[in-house]
């Protein structure tokens, strides 16, 4: 399935890019993270972040489909 | 009136972004600069940036659940993101109600909120001339 990333923060400055639409058959948000992870490098393991899919939050387990928009989200820091 | 939660890269008002029933008794503002250090870093310029669709969505619902909680009349922030230099306003929150405690603890109520949830971040440049994300210290909910 197609898969569309965004990329945030520290997430954005490790990966080198802002978005990406990548093909997967990680069957969860979790998998797909320990996917990226590997190939990327990124620095951040999964319980210092939460995942959004299509502009909500969900739990990691949460089952992906094709098309979906998948951000993760580093640790937040407004205010 | 105008969404409860706003992200803007230009300088914020001084004044709610709505009017102020008459039946208020109290409001309270909140506003949070940017301080020239952090953790004994002399910081020069930091850059805020949000992910803005989810930012606005979990602000709006922070902001209602304010209140409800608190029992407010109206309530509202503004939160910039760009690049800002210390001295500069970062964010402000709007809190009305009938009795200034109500007021209080809702101004509060968003302002640690927003911390722990909203999707949006800080690089602080320091004048050394180093650079980072930074994390803040409580873990994700």
């Amino acid at each position: 399935m197609t898969i569309h990333l965004e990329y945030f923060a520290s997430l954005r400055e490790q990966r080198g890019l802002a978005n990406e639409t990548i093909a997967t058959t990680d069957p969860d948000a979790r998998a797909l993270y320990t996917s990226l992870r590997e190939r990327h490098g990124f620095s951040l393991s999964a319980e210092h972040l939460r995942v959004a899919v299509n502009d909500d939050f969900c739990d990691w387990d949460r089952p992906l489909s094709d098309g979906d928009r998948v951000v993760f989200l580093p640790p937040v820091a407004g205010g | 009136m105008r969404a409860p939660f706003v992200l803007t890269d230009l300088p914020i008002p001084a004044d709610p972004p709505f009017p102020i029933p008459t039946q208020a008794g109290a409001v309270t503002t909140f506003e949070g600069r940017v301080r020239d250090n952090d953790h004994g870093h002399h910081v020069s310029r930091l850059e805020y940036s949000a992910y803005a669709t989810l930012a606005e969505k979990e602000g709006a619902k922070i902001v209602a659940e304010a209140i409800l909680r608190h029992g407010l009349l109206a309530a509202a922030c503004v939160h910039r993101v760009g690049d800002l230099v210390p001295g500069d306003t970062a964010i402000r929150v709007w809190a009305v109600s009938p009795h200034r405690l109500e007021a209080f603890q809702g101004c509060a109520f968003i302002v640690d909120e927003i911390k722990a949830r909203v999707p949006i971040w800080k690089r602080e440049t320091y004048v050394d001339g180093r650079a980072e994300w930074v994390a803040c210290n409580h873990p994700p909910r």
